[in-house]
């Protein structure tokens, strides 16, 4: 008995390691990086700026150290997903250190500096995340612990004491000297959540259930805790006023439902809920009647408001990105900030109107690559969890960016979210290195060759014994 | 500063931009197209050269066989077996695991045992104390062939034809 030979005709597919053609990548994001630096530099001030040889150290440090550490940690991880990265937080930096070089006098801030420092912590949770994750198969046995901090972090900005509203929306804790958005936290986490529950009940939910008026509806037992994770946290941010971040896990949750049981139904179902949700809200809730009004006729709310509301965010967003054109005014010639929030939520049109549509295209190319990476990672996983945090991730980086560059360029209502990596925003910028970080784990996995198994003769020579020894215990 | 520097520092910069997103763009297409394809024959490991294989084939010959069941050999659940054509098999603790083992050593969904192509797999489930063959603890779906020792917790399991 022993010596089963495979069938010589399967094809494996060996994934190469491809460590020297991320590391060739990072060098070109550097130069992306440092060369939009210097290139600020020389629109604003007409020279190369002094501090650039220590700015440009400390982001080679950086990104030295991640490649270090996939190279260690992650060593068969995707090549393309952390210079993509690497190259729009870079570029972030820099124009947001050239929307501080553009402020009066009076109103001086160093928000680029405290990025830099944001990334940096971002850059450190990376590594770590790496470290304390060495599969990502260990992060579904916390799919309960996961949904229950989710809410938790919703939770903790409503609170008396160390919660802090700030233009209009109560989504900001105090951490002493700065303030964070336990929100951005709580996407990683209901990625978690959603994809760990999903992957043992898929079966369940698209198998199981009575058959209602031509549609299968899944048993409720199955669908419930779903539901309940999903309107928990959905009441929490209507009642913060965080509309982004509620479409966003709304996406979420019916792009993981749809993944997970193949259903198209999914789609359509959540897509009538989505409408349903957005008349009640527009007839409920006044500031998003706001949002719906000014994205429908932005010119009658600029130059002066009407009804008290105003546009003109929106508007200058939309001037900038007109008078950029399509290679932009370039660095320093533009007034980007005319724009309010422009480090932040508008960090697009500001691009736009400096560097123009050949920029932007890049860009959103790259967050393309991003998500494609992402999708292309959930396709390569073997097992049900990877893939669905594998998706649920690069749909909360694709939702994310649809709806901020939809909401500038006046495609959909303005909702406020930050820009991945490209925008001022500490908590966004960390939770996000965080998501690659997750990214490069369940690509990895994936891409690893498979261990070889126990050679036939070496097999033979050890069952040979065994087999032995169990024929003369039952001959005696 | 001149108009002219500023706009050549301009295009200069967009060029490196898209230099960066065109250089991503090959690195994708070689990862695609680039891949070694190998045979699953001894687990990736490079095909022996064909002569050398079919002499090593037709050596083997009696002894080949595709299994039909996997089987409990040592534990408290020894002697149980469950046909393979219910695969994907899943072994565990729990009332709903194919094979239910009485160890206290595994998991309630422990590991599993499924097919693809001719070969068989078994792939551990996130279990507490792992899934072996061997001595070496899995953490990928591993190729598995007629008699391999697979150990979850006290229980060893095998396929058998």
């Amino acid at each position: 008995m022993s010596g089963f030979t495979p069938a010589s005709s399967m094809p494996v597919f060996v994934h190469r390691s491809r460590r020297g053609a991320e590391l060739v990548l990072l060098i070109l994001a550097l130069a992306v990086g440092i060369g939009a630096y210097a290139a600020v530099g020389l629109g604003v001030k007409e020279e190369i700026p002094v501090d650039i040889v220590g700015y440009g150290t400390w982001l080679v440090a950086l990104l030295v150290a991640a490649h270090i550490g996939v190279r260690l940690l992650a060593p068969y991880a995707d090549p393309v997903l952390l210079p993509l990265v690497a190259m729009l937080n870079g570029f972030g930096l820099a124009v947001i250190h050239r929307l501080d070089l553009s402020r009066p006098a009076a109103e001086k801030a160093d928000f680029a500096g405290q990025q830099l420092t944001w990334m940096t912590i971002g850059v450190a949770l990376f590594l770590i995340t790496l470290f304390v994750v060495p599969d990502h198969r260990m992060l579904q046995r916390f799919t309960y612990t996961a949904g229950l901090g989710a809410v938790v972090m919703l939770i903790l900005p409503m609170l008396p004491i160390i919660g802090k509203e700030i233009n209009g929306a109560r989504i900001w804790i105090n951490l002493g000297p700065v303030s964070f958005q336990p929100g951005e936290v709580a996407k990683v986490l209901l990625v978690i959540c959603f994809a760990g529950y999903l992957a043992v009940h898929r079966d369940a939910l698209a198998l199981a259930g009575r058959r209602f008026a031509g549609i299968d509806l899944p048993r409720g037992r199955d669908l419930g805790p779903l539901l309940m994770m999903w309107a928990i946290s959905l009441a929490i941010l209507v009642l913060q006023r965080d509309l982004g971040s509620s479409l966003l896990f709304y996406g979420l949750f019916v792009v993981t439902l749809y993944v997970a049981t193949e259903r198209k139904g999914w789609i359509v179902v959540g897509g009538v809920l989505f409408a349903g949700g957005v008349f009640a809200a527009i007839s409920l809730f006044s500031h998003v009647r706001v949002r719906v009004l000014t994205w429908l006729n932005p010119f009658d709310y600029y130059p002066e408001p009407l009804n008290g509301t105003s546009s003109e965010q929106l508007v200058q967003g939309l001037f900038g990105m007109a008078w950029g054109g399509m290679i932009g005014r370039g660095f320093g010639s533009g007034q980007p900030w005319r724009i309010p929030y422009a480090n932040s939520d508008f960090i697009v049109p500001a691009i736009g109107e400096e560097l123009g549509l050949t920029a932007l295209l890049a860009l959103l190319l790259c967050y393309g690559l991003i998500v494609e990476r992402g999708l292309r990672t959930a396709i390569v996983a073997r097992d049900d969890f990877g893939k669905l945090l594998a998706v649920g991730l690069a749909t909360s980086v694709a939702l994310q960016t649809f709806v901020v560059v939809g909401g500038v360029t006046g495609l959909i209502p303005l909702t406020g979210l930050t820009t991945p990596f490209l925008s001022y925003g500490g908590s966004s910028l960390v939770a996000n290195w965080v998501i690659v970080a997750l990214l490069l784990r369940v690509s990895d996995q994936s891409r690893r060759p498979l261990p070889t198994a126990p050679s036939d003769e070496d097999l033979a020579a050890e069952e040979t014994q065994i087999v032995k020894l169990d024929k003369g215990a039952l001959n005696k | 500063m001149s108009e002219l520097t500023l706009f050549l520092i301009r295009v200069a910069y967009l060029a490196i931009l898209w230099i960066f997103v065109l250089a991503a763009l090959s690195v994708i297409r070689s990862d695609m197209f680039g891949a070694r394809v190998t045979n699953a024959s001894a687990g990736g490991q490079p095909a022996a050269p064909p002569a050398r294989g079919k002499a090593a084939a037709a050596a083997r010959a009696p002894r080949r066989g595709v299994p039909t069941h996997v089987a409990v050999t040592t534990g408290s659940n020894a002697g149980v077996t469950v046909p393979l054509s219910q695969a994907p098999i899943v072994i565990g603790r729990g009332s709903d695991a194919a094979i239910i083992l009485d160890d206290d050593y595994a998991s309630t969904r422990h590991a599993r045992i499924a097919v693809s192509g001719d070969q068989w797999f078994v792939e551990d489930l996130g279990s507490t104390n792992g899934t072996y063959i061997g001595s070496v603890r899995i953490n990928q779906p591993t190729a598995i062939s007629l008699g391999t020792q697979v150990r979850i917790g006290k229980t060893i399991l095998e396929l058998r034809k």
